[in-house]
Order: C-alpha cells, then sequence, then structure tokens
C-alpha cells in the first residue's frame, strides 16, 4: 500500500453530475493533473439511479434519462483520460487542501492538491428530523432509498404507499410506484404549494389520478413489524395539524421527500464557511468558497431543480478552478448580495469579478405578478418581471460587468402585486 | 439438561449469563425477540448513575453504587466505550437549593464518592450553556455514560464466547417443576421465528433461531430477568408475589454536530414527577435528551407520541439553551419495567428460580452489581460454582478499526480490503466491520441488528445511502432471498417482492 502523499493539480471530492463536468471543464480549460474521487462503485452519482426523462432540455436540447445524461459527461470523462477513483471515501479535507481518503487498494491515503472543488452532493431529511410521532415499524423510507431499491436493486419496498412531501423525488417515486403496480393513495405535502415542478406534478401525479394533499402532514405511524397505517391531518397556516381532520390511510409504506440537505460534513473539516439558508458554502461568482484554493458546485453548494444547471454551475467551478491553478486573476471588486427574504437567497452571494455574472436564486413562497429588483443602495441596477415565481423553481439574472460599476453592494428584492 | 437458563436477554440477562459462563455450568439464555437487547436496554438514557438518587439501604442504592464501582472495569474487558463525563443535577430556586442538599447527603450516605453542591458560577464555568435560571448543582463526579446496546450485546456474546447458548425467537410459554429443575416450554418469540424460518435462515443453531413451536429444554435453575415480562414469567412458578408495568420514556436524539453542547450529563432537580428530562451526550458523541414518564398497560406499545417528543423538547430547552432541534435524526421510546414493589425485586422462588425484576433505572448502571448479587444467591442455594480454567473475561472491541492509527489501518485493509470500502458513509463504517459483525456472537440477522453493532445507518441520513447494500450483505451472509431481509425479525420485511411481479 503507498501511503506516500501525492501531488496534484486538482481533487474533484465527487463523481456525480457536477464532479464530471467540473473535471471536463478544467481539463479543457489546461489543467490535465487532476483526480476524480467517488464513494460509489460507478461514475454518475444519483442520475444512476433516475431512469426517468426529463433530463438535458437546457443543456443538450433533448429529453434523456438520468443514465444518458451521466454517460454525456463520462463519456468525456474517458475521452480525455481524467483519471477517477470509485469506491473511494473522503475522510477529510484539510484547509490547506491535503485530501485524506481511503478505498480497498490504497488503504487511507493523502493527495496535496493546489485546488480542490467539492461536489459532494446532497441527501434526504429522514423520518428521525421530523419526529413524526408513532411506533418505528419497517416501510417507511426516504424516496431516493425506495428509488434505489426499485430502479437498481429490482425489489419493491412495498404495494401500498403514501408519500410525504412532494419534493420531485417523491413524485417521480409516486409514479414509478404506480408504474410497478402499487397503489399510491396520496401525496400529502405541508405547505401550501408542492415543493416540485410544475411539470413533475401533472406528469407523475395528475396523469395518474393520484391526489396531491395540500397543507396536509402525516402526524402518526402505525404497525409494530411493517407498517400498517398512517394519520394524516390537515395543517393550520402555522403548519400545527388540527385534530379534527385527522384521517387514517392504511398503508405498508410511507415515503418521506421532505428535502435535501447538501452534504458539507467534508466542507467543514476544510473550515468552509457556509449559508445558513442554502446549508451550502459561501461563494463567489466563480464558484470559489470563502478558503482560497475550495471551490464547490452542485447540490452540496444549493440544491438545484435541474441537472443542466447543475452542469452549468460546475463548468463555472471546473474552468475558474483552472484559471486559480494557473496563477490568472482578473479585476478585483467585492461586492457582497443580500436578499429580502422573499428572495431567500443567492448563488453566489459575493462578486468579486468584474464580468457577465449569473446568480441563482430561489423565493421564499410562491408569487404572482412579481417584479424582481437588483438594488444597489437606491439605485435599481436590474429588473426582471415573470407572472410567477415559486419556490419549488429555481430563478436566474445576469447582471452585466456594466451593472456592477462602483456598486457597494447589491440587494435582491421581490416586488408582488 | 442445562443447569441454568437465563431468561432475557437485556443487559440484566447479559451481565447474569456472562457471570456464569465463568463457571463450569451448561448455560442458555432464552430471548423471544429477534435479537438482543431488543427491550429497555436499547432505549434508555444510556447513563451510569453515581447512586445518589435511591434510597438509603434499599436494593437500588447499594447495587447502583457497586455497578458504578464495577461498570468502567467490565467495558473495558468487553471493549465497550464508557465515559466517566460526570453528572450534574442543577437546581432553579431557594426549594431546589435544599433538594440538591438532601441529594447530596444521601447519595453520601449510599457511598458515592466525590459528591460536591457547586454554585452557579462553578456551573457556569463546567458547562457555559446550561440555563441562566440555574442557581446551583450536586456535581457527581463518578457519573458516566456507556452505551446500552452495544455494553449488551458485548455481555451476551462474551456469555458465548465462553460457551453459554442464545436461543433467540424463544418465548417462553410455560413452565413446569420436574425433579431437580425445570421443564420450560417454548413458542414462537415476538412473531419472529415465523419469518425466519420460512427465509430458511436457520443457518447456525446454536445462535439462529430454534424455537419451533413445541421446543422444550429442561434446566436445574432459572434466572428471571425477562423485564416487562417478568411478572408473567414469575406466574408460570406460581410466584404472584409482584407485579410490573411498563413506563413509557421518550427520547429525541440529535446529529453528532450537537454532542459537544454539555460535557456532563445534566439532570434537573427531581420532583415527585421523577427525574424529568436530562441532556447527555452519548458515548458516541451524540445529544440524546428524554424521558417523558408515562404509566402505560401494554407491554409492547413502543410508539412516540406528539405530546411525548413535545414535552422532551421543551423541557430540555429549559434546562440547556440553544439546543438545536432541527438537528434531530431520531426519536424513539423505551419501556421501563416498573416493579410494584418500589425497589429491584431479586429473589429466590422455591429451589431453584430466581427473580430478577422490576430494574427500572438505575438497571443499567447496576446490571454488573446485578450479577453479581445473582451469583451470592446461587451460592446461598448451594449451586456449585467451579470456575473455568479457560474463561476468558475479555471480548474484542467491535469499534476497533475506527479507532485505530492509519498504520493499523492500512494493515487491516491489506489483509482484507472490505475494511476499505466505506458502506455507511455518515458514519464512516466499512464492509469489513460490517461483515465482521455479522459473523460475531452474537450474531445479528436483520439491519436494526447490525446498527447497533456497527453504527451504520445510524448517522443523519439514518440508512438512506447505506441500508440497500446492508440488505445484500445480510442476504449474502444468511443465505437468504434479498426480498427476505427484515428491519427486526417477524413480519418487518424490508422488501415485499421483485419489481414486475404485481
Amino acid at each position: 500500500m503507498d501511503t506516500m502523499m501525492k501531488n496534484v493539480d486538482l481533487v474533484i471530492v465527487g463523481g456525480g453530475p457536477a464532479g464530471m463536468s467540473a473535471a471536463v471543464a478544467a481539463y479543457e480549460s489546461g489543467v490535465k493533473n487532476l483526480l476524480i474521487l467517488e464513494r460509489d462503485s460507478h461514475l454518475g452519482g444519483i442520475l444512476q439511479q433516475c431512469i426517468h426523462n426529463g433530463f438535458g432540455l437546457h443543456r443538450f436540447g433533448e429529453e434523456l434519462t438520468g443514465p444518458e445524461y451521466a454517460w454525456r459527461y463520462e463519456k468525456l470523462v474517458h475521452e480525455y483520460n481524467i483519471p477517477y477513483l470509485t469506491d473511494t471515501m473522503v475522510l477529510d479535507i484539510s484547509p490547506d487542501r491535503v485530501v485524506t481518503a481511503t478505498n480497498s487498494e490504497r488503504g487511507v491515503f493523502t493527495i496535496a492538491a493546489k485546488a480542490v472543488i467539492l461536489a459532494m452532493g446532497c441527501r434526504e431529511r429522514s423520518r428521525g428530523a421530523l419526529n413524526i410521532a408513532g411506533s418505528r415499524p419497517a416501510g417507511i423510507y426516504s424516496a431516493g432509498t425506495a428509488q434505489k431499491y426499485v430502479n437498481l436493486k429490482g425489489y419493491m419496498p412495498g404495494r401500498n404507499v403514501v408519500i410525504l412531501g412532494s419534493g420531485d423525488i417523491g413524485l417521480i417515486m409516486a409514479r414509478r410506484m404506480t408504474l410497478e403496480g402499487a397503489k399510491v393513495h396520496a401525496v400529502c405535502e405541508l405547505m401550501p404549494y408542492s415543493g416540485g415542478l410544475a411539470r413533475n406534478i401533472e406528469q407523475c401525479l395528475h396523469d395518474f389520478g393520484i391526489p396531491l394533499k395540500l397543507s396536509h402532514t402525516v402526524v402518526e405511524i402505525h404497525g409494530r413489524e411493517r407498517l400498517e397505517g398512517v394519520t394524516i391531518a390537515k395543517v393550520d397556516e402555522r403548519r400545527r395539524p388540527i385534530a379534527e381532520t385527522r384521517e387514517y390511510i392504511p398503508c405498508d409504506t410511507l415515503l418521506l421527500s421532505v428535502g435535501l440537505i447538501p452534504e458539507n460534513e467534508l466542507s467543514k473539516t476544510a473550515g468552509v464557511p457556509l449559508d445558513r439558508v442554502t446549508n451550502g458554502a459561501l461563494v463567489d461568482q466563480d464558484r470559489q468558497t470563502e478558503v482560497e484554493g475550495i471551490f464547490a458546485c452542485g447540490n452540496v453548494l444549493h440544491v438545484h431543480d435541474l441537472v443542466d444547471f447543475v452542469s452549468e454551475e460546475a463548468e463555472i467551478a471546473g474552468k475558474s478552478a483552472a484559471a486559480y491553478i494557473q496563477g490568472q486573476s482578473a479585476e478585483a471588486l467585492d461586492i457582497p448580495l443580500s436578499v429580502d427574504g422573499r428572495v431567500r437567497y443567492t448563488v453566489p452571494q459575493r462578486i468579486t469579478q468584474k464580468k457577465d455574472v449569473t446568480v441563482f436564486f430561489r423565493v421564499a413562497d410562491v408569487y404572482r405578478d412579481v417584479t424582481l429588483k437588483v438594488l444597489d443602495g437606491d439605485r435599481v441596477v436590474l429588473r426582471k418581471k415573470k407572472p410567477k415565481m415559486a419556490p419549488g423553481e429555481m430563478e436566474s439574472v445576469t447582471l452585466k460587468p456594466e451593472q456592477l460599476d462602483g456598486a457597494a453592494g447589491l440587494r435582491f428584492e421581490l416586488e408582488v402585486g | 439438561m442445562y443447569d441454568i437458563a437465563v431468561i432475557g436477554a437485556g443487559v440484566v440477562g447479559g451481565m447474569i449469563a456472562r457471570a456464569l459462563s465463568a463457571y463450569r455450568l451448561r448455560v442458555c439464555i432464552l430471548e423471544k425477540g429477534h435479537d438482543v437487547a431488543v427491550g429497555a436496554s436499547c432505549a434508555n438514557s444510556a447513563i451510569v448513575h453515581a447512586g445518589f438518587d435511591a434510597h438509603e439501604g434499599s436494593l437500588k442504592a447499594k447495587l447502583n453504587v457497586r455497578g458504578s464501582e464495577l461498570m468502567a472495569g467490565v467495558c473495558e474487558e468487553l471493549g465497550v466505550k464508557y465515559k466517566n463525563n460526570g453528572s450534574l443535577v442543577i437546581g432553579f430556586g431557594e426549594e431546589d437549593r435544599e433538594t440538591v442538599e438532601s441529594l447530596r447527603r444521601r447519595g453520601e450516605a449510599n457511598g458515592v464518592k466525590g459528591l460536591k453542591v457547586i454554585d452557579q458560577a462553578e456551573l457556569r464555568r463546567l458547562e457555559p450553556n446550561i440555563s441562566e435560571n440555574a442557581v446551583c448543582a450536586l456535581w457527581a463526579p463518578t457519573g458516566a455514560i456507556v452505551c446500552p446496546y452495544e455494553l449488551t450485546i458485548a455481555a451476551v456474546g462474551n456469555a458465548m464466547d465462553n460457551g453459554a447458548e442464545l436461543k433467540l425467537d424463544f418465548r417462553v410459554s410455560g413452565i413446569e417443576k420436574i425433579p431437580g429443575g425445570y421443564r420450560v416450554y417454548g413458542a414462537e418469540g415476538t412473531g419472529a421465528a415465523a419469518g425466519q424460518n420460512a427465509a430458511g435462515a436457520d443457518a447456525d443453531g446454536t445462535v439462529a433461531a430454534c424455537a419451533e413451536n413445541g421446543a422444550v429444554l429442561e434446566t436445574r435453575y432459572i434466572i428471571n430477568a425477562a423485564g416487562v415480562h417478568a411478572d408473567e414469567i414469575a406466574r408460570m412458578v406460581g410466584d404472584d408475589s409482584f407485579s410490573i408495568h411498563p413506563r413509557r420514556g421518550e427520547y429525541v436524539l440529535l446529529d453528532k454536530e450537537c454532542g459537544g453542547l454539555v460535557s456532563h450529563t445534566i439532570f434537573r432537580t427531581p420532583t415527585k414527577m421523577g427525574k424529568g428530562i436530562l441532556v447527555t451526550p452519548t458515548v458516541d458523541g451524540n445529544l440524546l435528551t428524554g424521558p417523558t414518564s408515562v404509566d402505560m398497560q401494554d407491554k409492547e406499545d413502543k410508539a412516540t407520541t406528539a405530546e411525548g417528543l413535545a414535552r422532551v423538547m421543551s423541557e430540555a430547552q429549559e434546562n440547556v439553551r440553544g439546543i438545536p432541534f432541527g438537528k434531530s435524526i431520531t426519536s424513539f421510546c423505551g419501556l421501563r419495567a416498573v416493579g410494584s414493589t418500589g425497589d429491584f425485586i431479586i429473589n429466590r422462588f422455591g429451589e431453584g428460580f430466581f427473580n430478577v425484576a422490576g430494574i427500572e433505572s438505575p438497571g443499567l448502571s447496576s446490571a454488573p452489581a446485578i450479577a453479581e448479587y445473582v451469583l451470592s444467591l446461587l451460592r446461598e442455594a448451594g449451586v456449585a460454582l467451579e470456575p473455568k480454567a479457560d474463561y476468558n473475561p475479555r471480548r474484542p472491541a467491535m469499534h476497533a478499526f475506527r479507532e485505530a492509527t492509519i498504520e493499523e489501518k492500512n494493515r487491516i485493509i491489506r489483509e482484507n480490503p472490505a475494511y476499505g470500502r466505506v458502506i455507511c458513509r455518515c458514519e464512516t463504517v466499512t464492509e469489513g466491520e460490517i461483515l465482521a459483525a455479522i459473523r460475531t456472537n452474537p450474531r445479528p440477522r436483520d439491519l436494526d441488528g447490525v446498527k447497533r453493532r456497527t453504527r451504520a445507518q445510524m448517522g443523519r441520513c439514518q440508512g438512506g445511502f447505506c441500508s440497500p447494500y446492508i440488505v445484500e450483505l445480510l442476504a449474502e451472509e444468511l443465505h437468504i432471498p434479498y426480498e427476505a431481509v427484515t428491519k427486526f425479525g417477524g413480519g418487518s420485511v424490508v422488501n415485499v417482492g421483485r419489481t414486475k411481479e404485481a
């Protein structure tokens, strides 16, 4: 076992869609001494189990399945001979970019990198985080775990299903379980609106006659060995269950699609400061974190709605990491971005270079007839009108270099009506 | 014929079986569950109490103080994590100050060492996040934390390594007095045996299920350590001198990120309603809050309640500031076995039947001393305790790989590459560790069993990523179909069949 420290220009942690497109972009920008570390046994990340279509409309102008979309990038990784290690778990990243990892062949090993790109993705919020009362039988899964059992392993986690949460994976699994012969009784959503994409509500619920119960939650879980049923209830404006609306639904499976959490445990070991809203790193327009030489992209930075945007963001991170390694730097600014609460967050949170900067953001509620205003003090830098903005869909605006001129800080505000 | 049958593989039964396995006795442990440590021993506060709570002169007081003294050594031998973090009983007003003083006096009478009443400044220095309203505290430096199911698994495993037999899925359904001993009838366990047999998982007769309907065994002595069911077992031999009722305790467990919020175990000054909600780090670095205390009828109802969880969270916040309950990773409920006498019920009935019942708090703390005490009762009853020459009190730590140096890890990975493959990312548990656990006494046969032994699935994603892999490892190791793997035996199957079948 070779325990000597290796030197690599760029280490990319995670070989999912973000990691692969960051690697490809860095390679195309001239960084040839790079390495992708992937904990699963194959590149592709969560796309491997997303066998439905709908990926790539923005990026490739066609509808691909998850594995097909991943293959577009994996093919390039192979063509360019970009080195990668699978079944390799990163255990630690130090602030000075020493990466410690482990696998079966090399044991525990370390790599010193000039730059690191964080592309670890996200995980699903579990039942425990919700503190739903009741028993603890088998039959309760996060939607993604069920997706893995069905799509990758070929097993049915259950046949009578209730889904809590209308995140995209939950919606996709409502359709998948139905197609596999299960009966999906209802999708309950705590909020008065869905957290998923409008097209998924149409194609995964409405097309199959699956009821979406907004402002509803699961208040109790029943069954000692295998799940036997759940009690659901409507909630009031303050999201408290209304006792009179309690309703028992017999079922053997409860799938949870109640939020995704960026997996930033490694970022913390590297001392990367996080945004309290996104739970991802604070970054500039290059997706560089506040720790020099460490970049972040994809769902570890903020949860995306479409993989197409993940690829776009990862390319920025890949190119910027290459520029950083090559010692390029542009005219330096320091413009912090802030939000009004209706706009929940922006990525990036800071602009340090004068160039075209696309700012991604999400809103806190469903708003109609909205105007996004980007303000520098009282000066309106940019205005964008839209008939509707919803929390489930990521929004973006592009700022031009001249709009950044002399700005002390940019505030993102939403005007409604 | 067995010399001794221990009924119940909780921490008490496990520690007793381990103590017995040091002698030339044929010992079996009968457990109705699909695994060991599935009753109160897998859901309690995980505290080694110092011993100031129980009344002077009670068995609880005596065995708690003795157990607390023995615990560190027992854990060292069994390779179980133990941390002497000390405990604090915090008081909020003048009335509490008196209670704190009386606890100190009682503790000293019980023989607890090092007790000290401290003022607000010192309390704040020891625990900066303590409530601002806490004005004084009893500091018990001998208080400690331990993982109760890890201790139980290790004790049973060590007993088995020394020759004791474990019969899972063996629910004692009747006991008959025969000359020189007892005949014990077993029925299927908690619904677990049926599924197990159908799955054909009876891979290892000594470990795996063997209690078909009508299983019978004979034994000279019986030790009744059946937890909440101990009164039912006692009645089978005609002892109706006590009853047991379950008392529900609900807990909320938080992410390891929060484990450093307090370093001591923080109790509220006890009231008539009990010891209140505690806040404590666990030996594995999480933060644990609970329990509630509600008397129940149903001995199997381990459901949590919305009111209970809400109470845990609000009362814990009164004791310690800034507990981030948004970082909860799970909530659970345990049932304490509350005896009708108010004290532990440890006695002999008839010639050879011993009750070890009503072992509520401080049962975990007392367990090593209970085992010692039971040995003395056996001796009094004329049981010949001849030491075994080859008795080995030690068991390799289940967490050895996790704590090894990088050089040591690399040596292990070179010998067995499975130790380089991380299966559970949240807790960094490797395939090697999971396989070793599946192959070590007492062998787990379900997802929860693997979880309790390795911590895989116990982290912040609660098995979301790794459980499909662990199901695969269990299926391979147990030679059962993938869809026959359960969460905890019986009907708790993880998958109900293959796709494309409906």
